[in-house]
């Protein structure tokens, strides 16, 4: 505020945090491990057994109390839940892995949830840090050393904002799964099931047999895509397998799959009531006047996956752009990262379903033994060869599915200008156009500058879709003059602009406390640090 | 990019700034007020530099008398105004610094620091041990006391560039790289080549910040700036916990340059938006982007220490940025007697925000042959004279 006097007015209000940070006695580290994989899902499981059956020490941390990750969740024991097989048709085949995960000599390091993860300096040693405890809120510091990583914390969900998104009841599409998985809770009784991707129908398929309504599926996309490449669609059987699964089980349920339309508009006060779904044109625009209302109490939405690549991108480690346009991690044919001793499994290299994550994490878990063991041979065994071209099938596969779900640059015409984009910071989609516009903001990075979107709690993991798309319109768009209006001029003009790939060197929230208590590293090697100055 | 400049040739008129980071909106802001047309230019969006990875304080408190202190005090008066002239987005907020001592040694270190600011035109009040809760409730106890000083403020840089740069007028043509410094006969500017094409103007005004030196080697001149890392600990939005800009300042003697010092913590302090900011650290490790634990680790220590209340509360970023830093501090501002028509504004190391408008101000002055509002002398391009390497023969940090 200009001129305001620098002694504030308000009176000072105690300030007290929800939950208190306990200062914990110093942590030990551990002996290094020959392998720390970071998360438990199929890719993570896959990849400790392996490489603990090939003879390596194997740690693997996860946030969660239970191994499965995304997909298999299932209810705490204490809920006392008879049939988690019940939502998964391929339980027994994770119930196979879980058995060999758990008589093998692989250490589970549960409540671990990874911040950061440092590469060696002379020694060789990774260290992973991470914070311990059932929400990370409060936890104590952890850290693990290993030789090398492999890192398969799978994806988050990709939104697309609309009137009402922020609406109670309007809920994503995994969560809503997850929710059901986990808790054996449905989120409504009549929940519309919207967005884009092959999810959509085994969460609506979940949903439905669970007992709740499900009065539309609605997929922006057209499924056209898939038929255009009939040689990677045969190369993916199991999938279509399972989709002939998930809509037989929709058609049991008489639930319609509207294709090529959208959820416009989520209506209600205290919580959604209902949804506008209209058609869109092959740009994902919506068409006027095809709007029809359908009552719900619940929404479960989402657009596919995004690969949760920030412990690697912090690293430097490489990305490639996915047909869907999210960034995954670029690895090698045995799975290693740009960055040496560094391997990645699962999601983090691109969305294509629990088979192709639990394929590569053996084939990750194979080229660690060969390379701390010196056993080449290993990576060009039968077994390894096998396992490679199973990926390679999946990942094809999964790239067509990407690549036909592609959201069309046309969607944002659903978006107007007062609807919030970044629901933490509650930034509009008009002040960020206003920042794409008059401001000569490019990319996400400067409009996230400019207008705080991407800033809050979730780090634009929610909005980071939306705020890319926008800010590249910026750059087409209006805001061009020069002289009085002094607009700032196109950056890469052309086409769609690429979100920029994920940085979030914190990749869960740290309390300073926690921060403060870590080992001084003053005696290793390192840059040197001349300590904090007063500039800022 | 313009219509008129699909490759080719294209008039900029009076002046071309390169760089759109703080420093080259202020320089474009104050020129085009001084009747110039302006054209900028930058490789990365508006602000994409150091600007977009800096903190934003405008102090007066951390600078001993000398150069950079009356740069501080005009350009301090000059956010005073542009506050005025320009939308409140800029997030300008006169807070005030407060600079606390752990003991009485250092209550008296600061006291005598603050007497030869007081003479250099600095406000400072002194704030005893026991009324500093009053100004900081969530202070630690048992400090030994502090100073008070109005003067500091802050901006949110970013919005401050990307303001300015839009109240100039200024044609901003970003995604555009300056790849050669165009020069006459006689070896003056005539403009710049960029990647979509020439550029023509007499005058150039090298505001690359930590890129500088690149752009003066464009043309021909050295200019030794180099990049000093620095990492900010952004925490969850909160209440008002933290009302100035606060830090821990002891004063030190370095006997290697006979100069006193000042050996200062983390500036912890509450934004508009809510987070708590804490920095920065400073290592010379080239451009290397890499998280440093020990660094978080070292700004959290110091940020905890002045506020208890701090350690329960979570950090949810960091990013990192790389300071312009020339061998003596002092940026190098002002025409370049080796390259006429060459002007550079740059190498303002931690203090580029706060410095911003004086800077432009001077940069104006010089451009139309009016008397600089401070002495240009300290700030000479050419001090660091023609020799490639021999950069840091002051041998200071
Ligand atoms: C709604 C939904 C429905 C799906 N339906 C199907 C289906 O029908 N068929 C199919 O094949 N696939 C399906 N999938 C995809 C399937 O979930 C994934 O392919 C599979 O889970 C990927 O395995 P992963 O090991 O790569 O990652 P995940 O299973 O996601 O596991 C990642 C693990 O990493 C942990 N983690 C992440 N970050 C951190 C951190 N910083 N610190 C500590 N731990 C961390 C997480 O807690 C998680 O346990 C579905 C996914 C969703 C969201
Ligand atoms: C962590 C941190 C905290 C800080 N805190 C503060 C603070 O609290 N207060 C304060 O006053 N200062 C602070 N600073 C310092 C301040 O950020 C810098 O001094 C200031 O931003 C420099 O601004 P600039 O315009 O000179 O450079 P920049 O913002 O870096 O702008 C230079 C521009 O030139 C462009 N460029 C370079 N080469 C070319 C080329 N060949 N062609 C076209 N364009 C080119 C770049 O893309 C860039 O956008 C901090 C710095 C850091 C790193």
């Amino acid at each position: 505020m200009p001129g305001s006097p620098s002694e504030p007015h308000e009176p000072s209000e105690p300030y007290e945090p929800s939950e208190p940070y306990e200062s914990a006695a110093p942590y030990e580290p551990s002996e290094p491990y020959d392998l720390a994989v970071i998360g438990a899902g199929p890719a993570g499981l896959a990849g400790a057994v392996t490489a603990c059956e090939l003879g390596l020490s194997v740690a693997v941390l996860d946030a969660a109390p239970q191994t499965g990750g995304q997909y298999f969740r299932h209810p705490a024991p204490g809920l006392g839940a008879a049939r988690p097989q019940a939502l998964h048709h391929d339980w027994s085949e994770f119930t196979a892995l879980r058995g060999r995960f758990e008589a093998s000599g692989v250490t589970h390091l549960p409540h671990h949830h990874v911040w950061t993860v440092r590469p060696p300096d002379g020694d060789g040693i990774w260290t992973v840090h991470a914070l311990t405890g059932p929400d990370a809120h409060g936890g104590t510091p952890a850290r693990v050393r290993a030789r090398t990583i492999l890192l398969a914390t799978g994806a988050y969900e990709r939104q697309l904002p609309f009137p009402g998104w922020t609406l109670p009841g309007v809920i994503g599409a995994g969560g809503a799964q997850a929710m059901l998985k986990s808790g054996l809770v449905l989120p409504g009784r009549r929940i519309v099931v919207a967005g884009s991707g092959p999810l959509l129908l085994a969460v609506a398929s979940s949903l439905a047999a669970a007992g709740a309504r499900v009065p539309a599926v609605v997929e922006a996309s057209g499924y056209l895509g898939y038929a255009r490449r009939p040689y990677a669609l045969a190369a993916g059987p199991h999938k279509l397998l399972e989709a002939a699964v998930h809509g037989s089980a929709l058609l049991r349920h008489r639930t319609p799959l509207r294709t090529r339309s959208a959820v416009t508009e989520a209506h209600g006060t205290d919580r959604v009531e209902a949804v506008t779904v209209s058609r869109l044109d092959r740009a994902w625009r919506p068409v006027p006047g095809t709007g029809r209302r359908i009552a719900c109490d619940a929404l479960a939405v989402g657009h596919g996956l995004v690969p949760q690549t920030e412990l690697a991108t912090g690293l430097g480690c490489a990305t490639r752009r996915t047909p869907d346009g999210t960034h995954a991690l670029a690895l090698d044919a045995l799975q290693e990262s740009s960055v040496p001793g560094l391997w990645a499994a699962g999601e983090t290299g691109g969305t294509g379903g629990w088979d192709l994550a639990r394929t590569e994490g053996e084939l990750a878990g194979i080229a660690v033994a060969a390379r701390l063991r010196g056993l080449p041979a290993l990576t060009r065994s039968r077994r390894a060869r096998a396992l490679a071209r199973r990926r390679d099938r999946l990942r094809a596969f999964a790239d067509v599915m990407a690549a036909a779900h592609a959201p069309g640059p046309g969607w944002t015409a659903w978006l107007p200008d007062d609807t919030d984009v970044c629901r933490c910071e509650e930034v509009t989609a008009g002040s960020i156009r206003g920042a794409a516009g008059a401001l000569g903001a490019r990319d996400a990075r400067t409009v996230k500058l400019l207008t705080r979107a991407g800033m809050g709690w979730c780090q634009g993991r929610m909005c980071g879709a939306a705020v890319a798309c926008l800010a590249a319109e910026g750059g087409r768009g209006g805001g061009r003059g020069d002289g009085a209006g002094g607009g700032a001029e196109g950056g890469t003009a052309q086409g769609t602009v690429p979100p920029s790939a994920e940085r979030r060197p914190l990749a869960v929230p740290v309390p300073l406390g926690a921060l403060a208590d870590l080992p001084e590293e003053s005696g290793r090697p390192g840059p040197p640090t001349d300590g904090p100055t007063a500039d800022g | 990019m313009p219509l008129s400049n699909s490759p080719g040739v294209s008039d900029a008129r009076d002046l071309i700034v390169v760089g759109a980071g703080v420093v080259g909106a202020a320089c474009a802001y104050y020129a085009a007020r001084s009747g110039l047309t302006v054209t900028v230019l930058d490789r990365g969006p508006v602000a994409g530099g150091t600007t977009g990875a800096g903190e934003g304080n405008l102090l007066v408190s951390d600078k001993e008398p000398g150069p950079e202190l009356e740069l501080a005090l005009l350009s301090s008066r000059l956010w005073q105004e542009l506050a005025e002239e320009l939308p409140a987005g800029i997030e300008y907020e006169a807070k005030g610094g407060l600079v606390v001592a752990s003991d009485a040694a250092g209550t008296a270190a600061l006291r005598k620091f603050a007497a030869a600011q007081a003479e250099a035109g600095v406000t400072a009040e002194e704030v005893p041990a026991d009324r500093l809760h009053d100004l900081e409730p969530h202070l630690a106890p048992g400090l030994g006391g502090g100073f008070h000083y109005p003067q500091d403020a802050q901006v949110q840089p970013a919005l401050a560039a990307a303001h300015l740069l839009r109240a100039s007028g200024a044609r901003v043509r970003t995604g555009e790289e300056v790849t050669a410094v165009l020069t006459g006969a006689h070896g003056e500017v005539r403009g710049v080549r960029t990647t979509a094409g020439d550029l023509h103007a007499p005058h150039v005004v090298n505001a690359a910040g930590t890129w500088g030196g690149d752009v003066a080697r464009l043309a021909g001149a050295h200019l030794p700036v180099l990049p000093r890392r620095g990492f900010v600990l952004v925490t969850e939005p909160l209440p008002r916990v933290v009302r100035h800009k606060v830090y821990a300042a002891d004063y030190v003697a370095d006997v290697a340059s006979g100069s006193a010092a000042l050996q200062t913590s983390a500036v912890v302090e509450g934004t508009p938006a809510g987070p708590v900011l804490i920095g920065a650290s400073r290592e010379r490790v080239g451009f290397d982007r890499t998280l440093s634990v020990e660094v978080l680790r070292r700004l959290a220590a110091q940020a905890t220490e002045l506020f208890p209340v701090l350690a329960k509360v979570r950090a949810i970023r960091t990013y990192a940025g790389f300071r312009p830093y020339l061998p003596d501090h002092l940026p190098a501002i002002g025409p370049d007697p080796r390259v006429p028509g060459l002007l550079h504004a740059c190498g303002h190391e931690g203090a580029g925000i706060g410095l911003a408008p004086a800077t432009g101000a001077l940069i104006a002055a010089a451009l139309t042959g009016r008397q600089p509002p401070v002495p240009l002398a300290p700030f000479r391009p050419d001090r660091f004279g023609p020799d490639r390497f021999g950069s840091d023969r002051f041998g200071s940090a």
